[in-house]
């Protein structure tokens, strides 16, 4: 599959791949592109022929593996990827994103009077309510919230 | 699981054997809180009433009731005097109170305070209201009341009228009823509905829910009529709230079209809403509903900080 692709094989690092078309971008927003090793490559492929849904994204980058966390922010945005890690050019494991049931830190509460809002010294934290769509809720205010691009952290 | 030692932020933390273990402790209570009985379950313990927020019902409710069983309080009832204007956030100041008092009775004006502030201490947190959010003892009590008048909550047909959509005690009465097996009416001027997620979450938990936009049909089979609060910040210009406001008027003329044991409630304090002609009736509960609070909460205090009430 890996071949087929306009963009090039990488050595080591990660590939995310059946993002939603159009959310590569945001996927890069989330790993953080410019805190990368200035000799890696990202690459990113958009409005890709996909069998599995239709139209995808992909996101290829070098010498990195994505924190549990940003794994978790990608799930919630993108919940159809895959996240492949590759060692020496070959894919050394593979899996779809996963919701934990309890999410930290990945969004802020859109609630403006949540205490989570009020510069005080805790991280924010949601529950998954619901997965299919996905909904969570605030552990703190108990807000639910389905809309996750506009309250990334 | 036992109460002792828990906090109480939401109603959703309670089960509903919990929440049962609540009511019959509070029934216990009314001698004590009616001063037939002294109390001394809480002899030699020391509450923090940390009030952000300006209350009067809710804090002189939990005050009467932590003196009735014989506790002793230290309160922050005037927000502008805390450290908080320095700067200080809940956090800390609620790890300080903790170091205090044997729990703390938090009202704020924040959504999710209660449970920061139950991250933060190392004794047990009552909420008792964070902001828009969760105010679970108001709850307790609006049980308690339906459950005194009717022996029952399950099954009984509640109307919930006004505003449904602001209205912070709404929410979590709706889900404790949902728990209970009561059948929800709801009644509400259109702009005023129960948030859809509110009502998603009821159809989740398999609640008969309907809706009646006519009071006098609304009124009409309900066992309870639990009027809120229609607030004039929530209109536009000051006629269409006249309007929509006087078309939710309880009065003696409304609750003829009832059953003769419906019982009218409302968290108090009301403005307009239920006319005083309504007072003198035996469907008035109000009043009940109010004192009810402080047996409430005196089972409360004493589930949570002894482990057993009476």
């Amino acid at each position: 599959m890996v071949r087929e692709l306009k963009i090039t094989p990488i050595k080591n690092g990660t590939v995310i791949d059946h993002i939603g078309n159009g959310l590569a971008l945001e996927v890069l927003r989330i790993i953080g592109v410019r805190e990368l090793d200035r000799d890696s490559t990202v690459s990113v492929a958009l409005h890709v022929r996909s069998q599995k849904i239709g139209w995808k994204d992909i996101v290829k980058v070098e010498n990195m593996e994505l924190s549990p966390r940003k794994v978790n922010a990608i799930a919630l945005i993108a919940p159809t990827a895959t996240i492949a890690i590759i060692r020496d050019f070959k894919v050394q494991e593979k899996r779809a994103v996963d919701l934990p049931d309890r999410i930290g830190g990945v969004l802020r509460c859109p609630n403006s009077s949540c205490i989570t809002n009020q510069h005080e010294p805790v991280e924010s934290e949601f529950e998954v309510a619901r997965r299919r769509p996905v909904v969570l809720r605030c552990a703190y205010c108990e807000r639910l919230v389905d809309e996750f691009l506009p309250n990334l952290a | 699981m036992g109460l002792k030692g828990r906090d109480l932020i939401s109603i959703r933390d309670l089960s509903r054997e919990e929440i049962e273990e609540i009511l019959k402790a509070s029934r216990r209570m009314i001698p004590y809180a009616e001063g037939q009985k002294a109390g001394h379950q809480l002899d030699d313990r020391l509450l923090v009433m940390a009030f952000f927020e300006p209350s009067t019902r809710t804090r002189l409710s939990f005050e009467t009731a932590a003196q009735r069983l014989g506790a002793r309080c230290v309160t922050i009832a005037d927000p502008t005097a805390s450290s908080m204007r320095k700067g200080e956030s809940l956090h800390d100041t609620v790890r300080m109170l903790s170091s205090y008092g044997d729990a703390i009775i938090l009202r704020h004006p924040n959504e999710g305070s209660g449970r920061l502030a139950a991250m933060a201490s190392d004794k047990p947190v009552i909420n008792a209201g964070d902001g828009a959010g969760q105010h679970p003892s108001q709850t307790l009590l609006d049980l308690a009341t339906m459950q005194e008048a009717f022996g029952t909550l399950s099954g009984l047909r509640v109307v919930l009228l006004g505003d449904l959509k602001y209205g912070r005690t709404v929410h979590s009465l709706a889900h404790a009823l949902a728990v209970f097996g009561a059948e929800l009416v709801l009644s509400s001027p259109p702009t005023l509905g129960l948030p859809e997620e509110v009502r998603e979450h009821l159809d989740q938990m398999g609640a008969k829910v309907t809706e009646v936009d006519q009071l006098h049909r609304a009124v009409r089979d309900a066992d309870v009529l639990y009027v809120t609060r229609i607030q004039k910040e929530r209109f536009g210009d000051e006629a269409e709230y006249s309007k929509v406001a006087g078309s939710y008027r309880i009065d003696n003329a409304v609750l003829a079209g009832g059953k003769p044991r419906m019982i009218v409630m409302h968290p108090l304090p009301r403005t307009g809403e239920i006319a005083p002609e309504v007072d003198g009736t035996t469907h008035a509960a109000y009043f009940r509903q109010a004192f009810l609070g402080v047996p409430v909460r005196m089972a409360l205090l004493s589930l949570i900080l002894t482990g057993k009430a009476v």
